[in-house]
């Protein structure tokens, strides 16, 4: 029966071409019969499919007053098979109360609408739906649809589709009964290394029974495995690398507040998290107002961030901060204070869930080898945090506002002797670590959530790193994040288990602890000279 | 606030404060205003209650359930009342905070003394108010879909069981159109629901025939950010093909997770995964991009074509119009179509019953069926959840939902699974005292033994 109608499905197929909606009246009094009888109902599905299309989907297909077959279309309105809309005698459209029964989809049947609509899509213009269903039929493994595989291969332009529609056809012929056809798709799969046949061709080597065919099986299997042990491993390492410039951009705001300056801003997260939102307000305005340029507005939400969260580390430095330098206790309670205040007001302005849409050159990623894919965004984020890195380190040892900068943080009395306006240069220093955080909230929504208590997921890592690092050494806080970043990646593998991610976080905190047990000021400890400098 | 009636306990308080300060002109407003709630009293409303987040985490999606509730409620005024008398809601927000769901239960009940509350959404604020519902007899209406393993006398469960929801899901990926999955990977958020729906998944997928060294489960903690490792074994679980995820991740988590998905080129169609917990609601503001195709399992979606929904959907416009409601907020989903029939079955079961006393409706509740926006629904003659139909949904670029599969017929509630607690029911009816293990071919009422 099932196979029966997925041969009578192909044929219509390939018809599928030739419109037969002139005669849609003429067979509609027949299909209203076949529907309404289960074993029926299948054909009458698929004689359907070439009349109206969207009447496949479930519950959309209706019987007036038991003869009359009748769609209800996306726009709410009932049609006939031709498209026209169901009128009352004064030309409106109708919607009957009475007499209207929905016409019940076997839930047998629905594979045929399934498969149906995803052959219309594998012929379609769209390059990725067709790239989607060639896939999906890989893994679905009917049979039925070898021909219309065949014909999509002849078709194809696109080379990427065209690679895909070939993987498809060779894993549906592992299971072809010709053994030479056979043992072609298993020497393909051992040619290209292609991981998706790897489950197969264990299963394969279990049934198979020729002990020549088996070795090739074992043989393809094995230099999969191979493959992919090495393709782990740089997956691993990259994995490492992204943590880490994740943890570098976080915490270079606050190697410079907390570093340098030596202040404890618990609002550190919370500056990453304006950052976020800066993004996302600037998305809907755009979204809004400049619908065109949805996908450029993220290169204006970077500075944009900078400036704002700058500003608003201007603001907090002169109307709060500055009256507590010296007296870490308080600043951290008022700090801890500020971004309470700051996460309720984003809950109560943004509400709880808002996510940053990334611009679509920043989505899917760069396929550095079959099967490993660095995604743009977390290239994008390292490349980011490079850039970052740089200016920070070009402004504080290679310009005189750094010379200035340095030189209060050394000595400030000295420095204000020499003219230095120590007032000023605190202002700066500060806004220029908040604005970081801002910088760094803004790329990180291309990853993770927006959300008011986004700060909280953060501001523990960057502490983390930056004490780690060695309180004002920015190469330390770099070494760190990159040493954290690298070892969390690792570990998570190593350990496995149902809960691999909080156990590789408490391994990683149980060495720093220990690491710090042994040196308590950090990889790069400041001199003590310097040290007793920065005491106001 | 808005108030659905224009009338409610607060007026009068604030009528008797302006009075004495206010213009004429207020005062002549205000007096019409006085006029009606006169009207409103002489008919004696019954009160009913209104227990939702309108503020905090929850919410983004608790707030829709209180505008069909009182869309419900509105309908049933315009069609004459329940037993000749207006229903008057009181609409209290216990503000995501689980404390105050409790404190703000025994106001309803207590002070109000309202006829039935129709709240609560997450697991804990439901356990926090249980208590309160018990002590003082009231009558809970809970639409969402949760974990199970609990049985209450006091409370009618309208949303769907671990098996109206979850176990169709794995159904339809084991079925050949669902794509003959034969692995699947349970990733969830490290909590309760998630927990308790693996451990019966887990055994369902052995029942099923699902080998223990197929099935790989992980949990993340809550607001979990990272998941490139996760990603990175899925992926390589997904592999073959033959592979499935089913996701319980909760909330904002969710976020990083699909986007990580389908950055590292995890597609639906190498990999689909299902997801019980987020609904058209929540995806109106999430980025949907990296979700499409993925799938859900509900019993009810926005986009199902029936008559009546599009009817239902239609009315709801309306009032999201009246009400200010933007249109992009103004969908409908399956929590809120729970909520919108536990109204329109209280009342049915007050009529039947014809008292609004808590023990008679409970007894005119107990195999009452009722139509829904997608067919009819049936409460349970004994353990007070309703059967109901299951569909799977493909998540669609614009947030809705492409109906793929759906169970022929309803699905019963089971409260307690029969995988982790073989033998135990529940039966309210009759001289029913809840929860029950079969021991002996007898029942041993859980309650018995505390």
């Amino acid at each position: 029966m099932r196979t029966f109608s997925l041969v009578l499905l192909c044929s219509c197929l390939a018809l599928g071409a030739l419109s037969v909606r002139q005669t849609a009246a003429a067979v509609s009094q027949a299909l209203v019969l076949e529907l309404t009888v289960p074993d029926r109902q299948r054909e009458a599905l698929v004689r359907i499919r070439d009349l109206a299309d969207p009447a496949l989907k479930d519950s959309a297909l209706y019987l007036w007053q038991d003869k009359t077959l009748l769609i209800l279309n996306d726009a709410g309105t009932l049609v006939d098979l031709e498209g026209k809309p169901l009128l009352d005698s004064a030309g409106q459209a109708l919607m009957p109360t009475e007499g209207l029964v929905v016409v019940d989809l076997e839930t047998a049947n629905m594979s045929v609408v399934q498969r149906a609509l995803e052959a219309i899509e594998l012929f379609g213009p769209e390059l990725a739906q067709r790239k989607a269903i060639a896939l999906r039929w890989g893994n679905v493994q009917d049979f039925a649809v070898m021909p219309l595989l065949e014909r999509a291969q002849t078709q194809e332009a696109d080379p990427g589709v065209k690679a895909v529609l070939l993987e498809t056809t060779y894993k549906l012929r592992l299971a072809n009964p010709d053994l030479q056809i056979r043992q072609q798709a298993i020497a393909y799969f051992g040619a290209t290394r292609a991981e998706s046949a790897l489950s197969r061709l264990r299963d394969l080597r279990r049934q198979e029974q020729d002990p020549q065919v088996q070795a090739a099986i074992t043989d393809a299997v094995q230099r999969i495995e191979a493959y992919l042990q090495m393709r782990n491993a740089v997956g691993y390492l990259f994995n490492g690398m992204s943590l880490a410039s994740i943890l570098l951009i976080m915490s270079l705001g606050l190697a410079i507040t907390f570093g340098l300056m030596g202040i404890i801003n618990m609002a550190h997260g919370e500056m990453l998290m304006l950052g976020s939102y800066t993004a996302y307000v600037l998305q809907e305005f755009v979204a809004l107002r400049f619908p065109a340029h949805q996908d450029t507005y993220f290169l204006v939400a970077l500075p944009l961030s900078v400036l704002v969260v700058g500003a608003v580390g201007v603001l907090l430095e002169r109307s709060i901060l500055r009256f507590l330098y010296g007296r870490p206790l308080e600043s951290l309670l008022v700090t801890w204070g500020i971004g309470l205040v700051l996460q309720q007001g984003a809950r109560l302005y943004f509400g709880d869930q808002t996510s940053v849409n990334s611009p679509t050159w920043l989505r899917g990623g760069w396929e550095i080898m079959p099967g490993l894919i660095f995604p743009y965004s977390r290239l994008f984020i390292i490349a980011l945090s490079l850039v970052c890195l740089a200016v920070v380190y070009w402004l504080l040892y290679r310009s005189e506002t750094g010379l200035k900068l340095r030189a209060v943080m050394q000595n400030r009395d000295m420095a204000a002797c020499m003219g230095i306006s120590a007032r000023k240069v605190d202002t700066l220093t500060f806004a220029l670590g908040t604005a970081l955080a801002g910088v760094a909230g803004c790329a990180l929504s291309l990853i993770g959530t927006v959300d008011p208590e986004v700060g909280k997921t953060y501001i523990v890592d960057s502490f983390m790193v930056v004490v780690l690092g060695g309180v004002g050494k920015l190469l330390g806080t770099v070494l760190a994040s990159f040493g954290v970043g690298m070892s969390n990646k690792l570990l998570e593998p190593a350990i496995g288990g149902t809960a691999a991610a909080v156990y590789a976080k408490v391994g990683i905190l149980v060495l720093v602890i220990l690491f710090l047990q042994l040196k308590p000021t950090g990889l790069f400890p400041a001199q003590e000279r310097l040290a007793a400098g920065t005491v106001r | 606030m808005r108030n659905a009636g224009g009338v409610s306990g607060t007026w009068k308080r604030r009528r008797v404060g302006r009075l004495a300060v206010l213009s004429a002109v207020l005062l002549a407003g205000l007096l019409s205003l006085g006029v009606q709630s006169v009207q409103a009293q002489t008919a004696d409303p019954i009160k009913v209650g209104i227990l939702h987040s309108l503020s905090g985490t929850m919410a983004i999606s608790e707030a829709p359930i209180k505008e069909v509730v009182l869309m419900a409620i509105n309908e049933i005024n315009a069609a004459g009342g329940v037993l000749g008398r207006k229903v008057e809601p009181v609409v209290e927000d216990p503000a995501s905070n689980w404390d105050l769901f409790a404190e703000k239960a025994k106001k309803l009940l207590q002070e109000d003394k309202v006829a039935t509350v129709f709240g609560c959404w997450t697991s804990v604020s439901r356990k926090s108010v249980l208590p309160v519902f018990e002590r003082y007899n009231g009558l809970l209406f809970y639409p969402v879909q949760y974990e199970g393993e609990e049985c209450s006398k006091n409370v009618i469960y309208t949303g769907a069981t671990i098996n109206q929801q979850a176990s169709p899901a794995v159904d339809y990926l084991m079925s050949a159109d669902g794509g003959n999955k034969k692995r699947f990977y349970l990733i969830g958020t490290d909590y309760v629901y998630p927990r308790t729906t693996n451990k019966i998944l887990r055994l369902y997928l052995k029942k099923m025939g699902v080998k223990e060294s197929d099935i790989q489960e992980e949990y993340t903690p809550f607001h979990h950010q990272d998941y490139q490792t996760i990603v990175g074994k899925i992926k390589s679980f997904c592999a073959g093909g033959d592979a499935a995820v089913i996701n319980t991740i909760n909330g904002d988590s969710n976020v990083p997770f699909f986007k990580e998905l389908a950055n590292q080129g995890v597609t639906a169609d190498r990999c689909p995964s299902i997801s019980f917990s987020f609904a058209e609601v929540e995806l109106q503001t999430l980025d949907v991009k990296p979700l499409a195709g993925h799938l859900a399992s509900w019993n009810y979606y926005m986009s199902l074509k029936t008559p009546e929904n599009l009817r239902w959907i239609k009315a709801y416009k309306e009032w999201c119009a009246k009400h200010n409601i933007p249109d992009k907020q103004c969908v409908t989903d399956d929590p809120m179509m729970h909520a919108y029939l536990h109204v329109k079955l209280w009342a049915k079961a007050v009529t039947k019953a014809g008292s609004t006393e808590v023990d008679k409706v409970l007894k005119a509740l107990e195999g009452l069926e009722l139509d829904s926006p997608v067919g009819k629904y049936k409460v349970d003659t004994q353990n007070h959840h309703t059967w109901k139909p299951v569909y799977i949904g493909k998540i669609k670029a614009d947030g809705q939902f492409d109906v793929v599969w759906k169970t022929k017929e309803w699905v019963r509630p089971e409260p307690w699974s029969e995988l982790t607690y073989p033998g135990r029911a529940c039966d309210w009816s009759g001289d029913g005292k809840g929860s029950y293990d079969m021991v002996g071919g007898k029942r041993a009422w859980l309650s018995d033994k505390k």
